[in-house]
């Protein structure tokens, strides 16, 4: 009797070490782009627009929940 | 293929996020007009002139290009994110297959990055909030959905952990002590209480609804277009085919 009939049936799954280098490279990005639309000229800026960042996603942000003002 | 799965996830956040700017343009909106419209009379009973105030950029652009730049910029990186968690999630959290794993996936976020964050945070629409208290109430929020988002992978594992156990017991457990934590944290960090008093509680409660709303639609959308996209992208990999099948 072999051990995979007593294993649970998992799919098999993508290997870590293809999915690292995506995870922080991309991750990193895209945490970015959460940033710019939920924070960005509120709390702190990382680049200065004189606020149209923050103006123009305004009403997204306060939408979606963000502290705004 | 991770590529691809990101990119198909991306395009699941787009595609969720154009659903979630319609219930934001035509629910949101007018909360959002609302407030606006009560602190310019704020403003004017207070002796000011409110379009002395330079528009830095105009409401019609703000509710409609810029809402909407706004809501699918968020929709596209939420979307490429949940695929990397997938990514790691499919085969490993669950036995379920991708669309299970993807849907299942999209209700623990929408919980760990909406519900517990808004429970103690609530969104609050223009003419609430201070803003001096703009730094603090950002580290609050942001602070509290790194937690929420930490205690949700520690339910999981856990989860994981007892499962041999039996899944309701290893279910229940994990989500005992998930509540237990959430409601611990919740209590500990503090309140922010800064809604006027002249601000129509209707009009509140409504904008915090459409938030929810909004959200729940973004994430249903991306959880189910996600999961039938990956399922396809997976089908067609040699490497992730079961052998047998």
């Amino acid at each position: 009797m072999s051990d995979i009939a007593f294993a649970p049936a998992y799919p098999i799954s993508i290997p870590t070490r293809e999915i690292l280098p995506w995870a922080v490279f991309a991750g990193l990005i895209l945490i970015l782009a959460v940033y710019f639309v939920g924070a960005e000229e509120g709390a702190l800026a990382l680049v200065d627009t004189g606020g149209v960042i923050h103006e123009f996603v305004h009403d997204g942000r306060h939408l979606l929940g963000f502290p705004c003002h | 293929m991770m590529g691809n799965l990101l990119l198909r996830g991306m395009i699941a956040g787009l595609i969720a996020g154009v659903l979630a700017f319609a219930v934001a343009y035509t629910l949101g909106e007018p909360e959002v007009n609302y407030a606006i419209g009560l602190e310019e009379q704020k403003a004017i009973a207070a002796g000011e002139d409110p379009s002395a105030e330079p528009e830095i950029v105009s409401r019609e652009v703000q509710s409609t290009i810029g809402l909407a730049t706004g809501i699918l910029a968020f929709g596209a990186a939420a979307g490429g994110i949940f695929a990397l968690v997938f990514a790691y999630a499919y085969g490993r959290a669950t036995t379920l297959g991708a669309r299970g794993t993807s849907a299942l996936l999209a209700v623990a976020a929408y919980v760990a990055v909406v519900i517990v964050p808004q429970v103690k945070y609530a969104p609050n629409p223009p003419a609430v909030g201070s803003g001096e208290t703009i730094g603090a109430r950002t580290s609050l929020f942001f602070g509290l959905l790194v937690v929420s988002i930490a205690l949700m992978v520690l339910a999981v594992l856990l989860a994981r952990r007892l499962w041999a156990q039996g899944a309701w017991r290893a279910g229940i457990t994990a989500g005992l002590a998930w509540l237990a934590a959430v409601v611990v944290v919740l209590l500990a960090l503090p309140s922010v209480k800064e809604v006027p008093a002249d601000f129509s509680a209707d009009s509140l409660y409504r904008f915090r609804m459409v938030s929810l709303a909004i959200h729940a639609v973004l994430w249903a959308g991306i959880g189910l277009i996600f999961g039938a996209l990956a399922e396809r992208l997976i089908a067609a990999s040699p490497r992730l085919r079961p052998a047998a099948a």
